[in-house]
């Protein structure tokens, strides 16, 4: 049976180059960057050059870039640090969209229990903000504006570096989550105009467990984690070295190979969307059609349930995703799909399917061929099918 | 996730189908929620001589309404409404605590469909 791994957005495989890289550090370079000894000074050159790597691709000083362990960690030190931080000179107003990815959204949440005023941006059908929304929002006690630029669940681009021009010309911070983004589009905070991104190595074929957060020189965090100097004090904890120059090597290959994988994975994804939408009746596309992630598919099939598709298509050998209820484990279904105005059922037939660089032309076929099948089988199964009423049998 | 029992009924459920003249019909669940059981029986000699289910949910849902269907079978009325939730869990060897609560509830279904009998038979 094949086996097609279509959940990249969940996390991508190692690249054998950057386990390559890696493997020094867990065994023969393994001191402690804080130490003053030749093994101490070897990780420390490891992670030298993972920050002049990460640096390079956002087109920012290394001194800007904190590394941490993964994009959750990045994102909560973004949020909380600056919010924080800036209760007192600024005020404690911040700004966010219902779409974020919880890493920032429970953030948000656990602020507005702790007395800060929360504003939530209205979407569009496609999950956009208008820009202008963000500047009728900023008040003179806004510190942060928090925003995905490319949303984990549909896809869908947000406007970044026109948020961030307004955000830039009314001094408020602006935070670009781009775990998603990094390493599969540009990334350059300069034409992003954002103050604050985050990152997280597994999305583009490194390890799990790193990640980093560009802090622009001139902002402040207030640190979360205590206990140490590393990374200036503001992220305390002996660093992941491994995991960091995996980071660097794995952000550098991704940046080499972007623009080519980026255009291979747009013209699998739009015939994949095309031929769903074609092949099965009662389908949807979940996003926007042309500013999405150019890996990312998201369709709804009604009538069936997500969870009964992805278990049907993992025994045909293909890995698949969908924002149910019974995938999001709670009784919801994924606040992304409900926040885009999509009714329960609708966002409980959602499936999401993630390309990546080893993603074929006969992978693509082969999911057009098995999923055609088992969404009949499950609708016949299904008591709200209205498919029922035209059998003859 | 689930067990090799519960796969199987997912990917063979038993006695799938609508009841046109069916005796009893019950209905659980909303698509609000992610899971609808539908069962449908016809009474033979106060048993149930034959069910058919209609399942919208995820695997457990349609497992465990399928199980259901395969036990009830042939068996008095008076029996088959005190078959519960837990039993229909048990027969398939378990199911994730998640799945419990929400997508267990294929003899709740059966009873309505009992009493809907009733109501038209005896009412």
């Amino acid at each position: 049976m094949p086996a097609v791994y279509m959940d990249h957005a969940a996390t991508t495989p190692l690249d054998p180059a950057v386990l390559e890289a890696m493997l020094p550090y867990f065994t023969t370079a393994y001191g402690n960057a804080s130490s003053v000894h030749s093994y101490g000074r070897e990780a420390r050159e490891g992670i030298d050059l993972a920050r002049q790597q990460v640096a390079a691709v956002l087109g920012c000083q290394p001194r800007e870039i904190i590394f941490t362990a993964g994009g959750t960690e990045a994102d909560n030190l973004a949020v909380y640090g600056v919010a924080e931080n800036y209760a007192r000179s600024k005020g404690k107003h911040i700004i966010t969209t219902g779409l974020e990815h919880h890493a920032v959204g429970e953030c948000f949440e656990q602020l507005a229990k702790r007395g800060y005023r929360v504003t939530t941006l209205p979407v569009d059908e496609y999950g956009r903000i208008d820009p202008e929304e963000v500047r009728r929002s900023i008040t003179s006690e806004t510190s942060l504006v928090s925003i995905a630029h490319g949303n984990n669940e549909i896809g869908t681009l947000q406007p970044a570096g026109e948020i961030g021009r307004i955000c830039r010309e009314l001094g408020v911070f602006f935070h670009l989550d781009a775990v998603q983004s990094t390493g599969h589009l540009p990334v350059k905070v300069e034409e992003l105009n954002c103050d604050l991104l985050s990152l997280a190595a597994h999305k583009f074929y490194g390890p799990k467990g790193v990640g980093a957060l560009y802090v622009r020189q001139g902002v402040r965090v207030l640190p979360q984690i205590h206990g140490g100097a590393q990374e200036r004090g503001l992220r305390a904890g002996t660093e992941n070295v491994p995991g960091i120059v995996g980071l660097g090597a794995a952000i550098t290959l991704a940046e080499r190979e972007r623009e080519g994988r980026a255009q291979r994975e747009i013209s699998l994804r739009d015939r994949l969307i095309a031929s769903i939408l074609a092949t099965i009746p009662d389908t949807r596309l979940n996003g926007h059609p042309r500013e999405r992630l150019p890996n990312n598919v998201n369709v709804s099939i009604l009538w069936v349930e997500g969870e009964s598709i992805l278990l049907a298509l993992d025994l045909k050998g293909i890995a698949a995703s969908s924002g149910s209820a019974c995938t999001s484990g709670s009784l919801d279904p994924s606040h992304v799909l409900l926040g885009i105005g999509l009714d329960h059922a609708t966002a409980h037939g959602s499936l999401r399917l993630t390309l990546g660089k080893d993603t074929t032309e006969g992978d693509i076929d082969y999911l057009l061929e098995v999923l055609p099948p088992i969404i009949q089988r499950l609708r016949y199964l299904s008591p709200i099918w209205p498919g029922h009423k035209n059998r003859s049998d | 996730m689930y067990n090799e029992k519960v796969m199987e009924h997912f990917q063979n459920p038993r006695n799938v189908g609508i009841l046109e003249d069916a005796h009893g019909v019950g209905e659980v669940g909303s698509a609000a929620c992610g899971d609808i059981m539908k069962i449908y029986i016809k009474v033979a000699n106060n048993c149930i001589g034959e069910i058919k289910f209609q399942t919208y949910g995820c695997g457990a849902a349609v497992a465990t309404t399928s199980m259901l269907t395969e036990m009830v079978l042939g068996m008095p009325l008076e029996e088959a409404e005190l078959v519960d939730n837990r039993q229909v869990a048990d027969a398939l060897g378990g199911l994730p605590e998640i799945k419990l609560h929400c997508s267990n509830l294929a003899a709740d279904a059966l009873r309505l469909a009992i009493s809907d009998f009733r109501s038209q038979h005896h009412g």
